[in-house]
């Protein structure tokens, strides 16, 4: 078996209070591992320490304890290793306001210093891929939320990165525009043969999208985690649903069986 | 839309010239009520205006005066820019460096005129330093406060590509400072155009500072006036430029149909 892309081993973050009233824990010797092409679903209740996890690996923080790796490497120590590797989409679309459509989406590409007119090409199809083509020159503030956020979802994607990080994407979306963009982006990352690690904290969305669900207790470490086999009938998937809501329910942890 | 936009564009100039008209009426009444050299009438005023600017020898102290006010206000600029962006990413460089740019906010742009007649020879540097210190504190502050409103959240969406600092400070640094610039620039140059005419009051030898001192020596009300219109013209103008700068470079910000 190949190593895995995401290796945490016992990682802790404490932060300091800004305050001053001493310091919390977020994650707690939190280990798991994520295979190439894998998509992982993180799940837990808000403040679970689900968005630090996320931040350790996108190398926007550096753990207190323990190791993360990233394709082998540190990803807050070997930031710079990581150019073109990470695609992240936020769980607001954080579209520059003065850059229109397509120019959000080349965003990346322009930091990657790509070929100016290859880019283009590439955003422009990334745009088409995602419904959004006839919008390429709409600044944000003209478009509808759930049109900002595939915008976002494309330049994650147009950088052909090896790992996407999703941080809750969906959930400022109405329910039909989050099922649709679900699917989408579900069919994008199996077509581009991509690892990704999506958080959510709705259950459904988590077995929706992962091959695998991890549940979070506060602070983050693992709770539950279930294998999802595409296959299973409803009632199991109705299982793996009330195991996963019991176990986020309840303190201290338990270990679920997977489908 | 357009047509709507129009209309209201018409509307506002007309209340602006609307507004100019009255304060021009109630000038005039005074010049009916007063003497000639304390008030003089209106149409007098606009032809010593005119005939400056259609003079080349006079209209050469404008652009002298214009000029200076440039200089003043990109040298500010630049030193200005520079240090919001050392300040903004050191805490103990604005521990050092605002203190003393608070200081010199409170220093009056006579005081700096004094300073620069006694520390300096030459007149153009003597100006530019005038202008310098007393726009400073001000272009320094407010580029420093639109650096620190940035987006945490754009910040490290951007990060998570990892740029260079140049790319970072082209893509998201400088839009991000924009609206605070061209602010920056507004206020500073009405500023700057007050100070430079003291500045020319008291040690030029040529520019508007210099017309109006020789218009006091003379007595001359209507002179005084034309050269003060030159001054304010000239601002009313650059203004214009900034806020057809801003209209473009800001273009792409949601505006609300409904008024405040």
């Amino acid at each position: 078996m190949s190593d895995p892309v995401i290796r945490f081993t016992n990682v802790t973050k404490v932060f300091s209070r800004p305050d001053g009233r001493g310091d919390f824990t977020a994650v707690d010797r939190l280990s798991f591992e994520i295979a190439k092409g894998e998509i992982v679903a993180v799940l837990g209740k808000t403040g679970c320490g689900k968005s630090t996890m996320f931040n350790i690996v996108a190398g926007l923080i550096e753990p207190s304890a323990g190791e993360a790796r990233v394709i082998g490497h540190d990803p807050f120590r070997e930031f710079d290793f990581f150019r073109g590797k990470i695609g992240i989409v936020f769980q607001n679309d954080r579209l520059m306001p003065w850059r229109t459509a397509l120019d959000n989406v080349l965003l990346g590409l322009q930091i990657l210093d790509s070929d100016p007119k290859q880019a283009e090409d590439t955003a422009r199809a990334w745009l088409t891929r995602l419904g959004l083509s006839g919008h390429e020159t709409d600044y944000p503030h003209v478009l509808s939320g759930g049109m900002r956020q595939r915008v976002s979802i494309a330049r994650a994607f147009a950088v052909d990165p090896e790992i996407l990080l999703c941080d809750e994407p969906f959930s400022s979306l109405d329910e039909m525009t989050a099922r649709d963009l679900r699917t989408e982006f579900v069919r994008l990352v199996r077509q581009t043969d991509k690892t990704a690690v999506f958080i959510t904290h709705q259950i459904r969305e988590a077995m929706d999208i992962g091959d695998r669900v991890l549940a979070f207790h506060r602070p983050a470490r693992i709770a539950y985690e279930a294998r999802l086999n595409a296959t299973a009938s409803d009632s199991d998937r109705q299982r793996v649903h009330d195991d996963i809501m019991r176990v986020l329910s309840a303190e201290p942890a338990g270990t679920g069986q997977g489908v | 839309m357009m047509t709507m936009m129009k209309n209201t564009r018409t509307m506002r100039a007309l209340q602006a010239a609307a507004g100019m008209i009255v304060l021009a009426f109630g000038w005039q009444i005074l010049s009916m009520i007063f003497p000639h050299y304390l008030f003089p009438p209106v149409p007098e005023i606009i032809s010593r205006t005119v005939e400056v600017l259609i003079t080349g020898s006079l209209l050469v102290d404008v652009l002298l005066t214009a000029g200076r006010i440039f200089g003043g206000l990109l040298g500010a600029f630049a030193l200005g820019g520079i240090l919001a962006m050392v300040i903004g990413q050191s805490r103990t460089a604005e521990n050092f460096v605002a203190p003393i740019l608070t200081f010199f906010q409170g220093i009056p742009a006579l005081s700096w005129v004094v300073f620069a007649i006694i520390w300096f020879h030459g007149i153009e540097f003597r100006v530019l330093f005038i202008m310098i210190m007393t726009t400073l504190p001000a272009f320094t502050f407010q580029i420093l406060d639109a650096f620190r409103s940035m987006s945490k959240d754009l910040f490290e969406m951007t990060m998570s590509f990892r740029p260079s600092r140049w790319t970072l400070f082209r893509f998201l640094i400088v839009p991000t400072i924009v609206p605070g610039i061209l602010t920056a620039w507004k206020v500073n140059l009405g500023n700057a155009a007050r100070v430079v005419v003291v500045a020319e009051l008291v040690g030029a030898t040529g520019g508007v500072g210099y017309q109006l001192l020789r218009q006091q020596q003379l007595f001359d009300m209507a002179g005084a006036m034309a050269w003060t219109l030159q001054l304010v013209l000239f601002v009313l103008i650059v203004q214009q430029v900034i806020t057809a700068i801003e209209n473009w470079a800001l273009r792409y910000r949601a505006v609300s149909e409904r008024a405040m």
